[in-house]
């Protein structure tokens, strides 16, 4: 029964997937379309095997700045979280800081940033997406943080239980399924943030700069093609944040 | 930290488990000042059963939550076997459980009955063969790995029990532990703790809204009113000892008078109609008769 179930859930979305790519590829073939338009399932499958050594370095290149960025961020916001969490006035003054930062669209920063540390350098890539990173997990965890439930805080207090402790046995086992959700939709952001970076100037390396290169020399198949690869990126990094949720929060409900 | 359970707990001898004399708390609102709690006197000697019973806002959580050290009396003077609340409180004299079971959902039952102890710096082995000791004790032995949601709602309860019993306590605190259970559960979770309490032989101060409940389970009952919150009447049960006490019970003649004095204390009719009734400072059992228990039950 249980088999059954597991093979219908794997099984569904793949046929789907084959469908929709047999449509397309019968759209493309029957009317005809140009590969400016849309190229051929096909034709990009080609080039993704063709080039397949030029598109894993590409996306290694993006995964790298997204991977540092993603580490930075989720350190600065794990700490400042903590530190919000335990003095109201740091958590007062930074409140409006952490509200720009969400709303601030921060590629936009990226040509400003390359100013200031030299197109040459990887950096300015790793710090917008160590900001893009730092937001979801901050606002999460400090969430988390907060969170204790009253009958615990009670339960801590009969128990005497030191500040110290109360931290340890309750508070920090508590915020962590908060960090986690934060940490999941910072690891998707985080790639899309870097590669997007990459749009506005830097080294010529990375999947964004491989697909604004090859949809400009009208390789349009291997520009999706390129596509593909940060999908697979992003995947990536969706995939070990959630193996890495699943495996420190375990069996809990 | 023993893992016995003496019948008397320490200093059960010398102090009382709780003492109250003039006990008020007044809140602070928007509105001017609230009294929760006003003039109350109450003892409650080492191994007895008081129950707290009155309408909400009566004050019998507060009151808890003051014998509790989780909140201070804005007047008045409270012990706990002779001590401050505080000091209570720090060495762990009594144990609490709430209405919510209030377990670590990420941790198993072992570890939350655990808790207490891990916090306390015992050692893994006592800690271990305390939390067997007693989970055996609230017949959840075989649940021990489980985790809390897979529990229903009285074996979380149990759980809870477990835990609060866990440093040998010679003082239990109860705040409307089983109001959150279905009927069934609620009456079978009644008959254990009559018999946890008759195997650890501590003193219990438990809050409810039943009356029968109250009744069932106590030595005495705290009948208390609201605005402002005080004790209007310490109805004697004098049902005979936990141990003695069962499921038989429930239909006993005696027992549905003591539910009726309770009742019509309660509701401020029949003044003086029950037997072994007494205001004030709980001196009043040795009124109490017990009247023919069993006498034409069936």
């Amino acid at each position: 029964m249980r088999s059954v179930d597991r093979a219908r859930i794997l099984l569904a979305p793949v046929l789907l997937g084959l469908l929709a790519l047999a449509a397309w590829q019968a759209a493309v073939v029957v009317l005809e379309l140009r590969p400016f338009v849309v190229p051929s399932p096909t034709a990009i499958a080609g080039e993704l095997v063709e080039h397949a050594d030029l598109i894993a370095t590409a996306s290694l290149a993006t995964a790298r700045n997204a991977f540092v960025g993603l580490v930075v961020g989720v350190l600065v916001a794990v700490a400042g979280a903590a530190l919000s969490s335990g003095a109201r006035l740091i958590d007062e003054a930074s409140a409006p800081l952490v509200t720009a930062a969400a709303v601030v669209p921060i590629v936009a920063l990226a040509p400003v940033l390359y100013t200031m540390f030299g197109a040459g350098a990887q950096t300015a890539r790793v710090i917008v997406a160590a900001i893009v990173a730092f937001v979801p997990v901050y606002v999460n965890t400090l969430r988390g943080l907060r969170t204790v439930a009253p009958v615990h805080r009670d339960l801590l207090h009969v128990y005497a239980a030191t500040r110290r402790q109360a931290v340890v046995a309750v508070t920090l086992p508590g915020a962590l399924p908060f960090f986690f959700t934060g940490l999941r939709v910072a690891s998707s952001l985080a790639v899309i943030s870097a590669l997007v970076a990459e749009y506005f100037g830097g080294p010529v390396d990375g999947l964004g700069k491989a697909i604004t290169s090859a949809v400009s020399s009208s390789s349009y198949a291997l520009a999706w093609a390129y596509v593909v690869g940060s999908v697979l990126t992003g995947l990536v990094f969706y995939c070990a944040t959630s193996a890495l949720e699943r495996g420190v929060l375990g069996r809990r409900p | 930290m023993s893992t016995t359970h003496p019948p008397t707990g320490p200093g059960a001898s010398a102090a009382p488990a709780v003492e109250a004399r003039g006990v008020s708390r007044t809140f602070d609102s928007r509105s001017g000042e609230v009294v929760a709690l006003t003039g109350v006197d109450l003892t409650v000697r080492a191994g007895e059963f008081v129950a707290l019973i009155g309408p909400s806002g009566c004050g019998k959580s507060t009151l808890l939550r003051l014998i509790a050290d989780l909140d201070q009396p804005t007047a008045g003077e409270l012990t706990v076997f002779g001590r401050t609340p505080r000091a209570a409180r720090q060495n762990q004299d009594y144990g609490i459980a709430f209405q919510q079971a209030g377990l670590l959902p990420w941790r198993t039952v072992r570890a939350n009955v655990e808790l207490p102890l891990e916090l306390h710096g015992t050692g893994r082995a006592a800690r271990g063969a305390r939390a067997r000791e007693l989970l055996d004790l609230v017949g959840l032995a075989e649940f021990a790995e489980h985790h809390p949601h897979q529990l229903s709602g009285g074996m979380q309860q149990r759980v809870a029990i477990a835990r609060a019993l866990a440093e040998s306590p010679s003082l239990l605190l109860m705040d409307e532990p089983f109001g959150a259970l279905d009927e069934m559960t609620r009456e079978h979770m009644q008959t254990e703790l009559l018999r946890l309490r008759a195997e650890t032989g501590a003193a219990v101060v438990f809050v409810t809204h039943s009356i029968p409940e109250a009744v069932y389970l106590s030595d005495r009952v705290v009948v208390m009113s609201a605005r402002p919150g005080r004790v209007r009447e310490i109805v004697s049960v004098a049902l005979g000892d936990a141990a003695d006490r069962s499921e038989d019970l429930r239909e006993d003649v005696a027992f549905f008078d003591r539910v009726r004095a309770v009742r019509e204390s309660l509701h401020g009719t029949g003044n003086g109609t029950g037997n072994g009734t007494g205001a004030g400072t709980g001196t009043s059992t040795g009124a109490a008769t017990g009247a023919g228990r069993g006498a034409d039950a069936r």
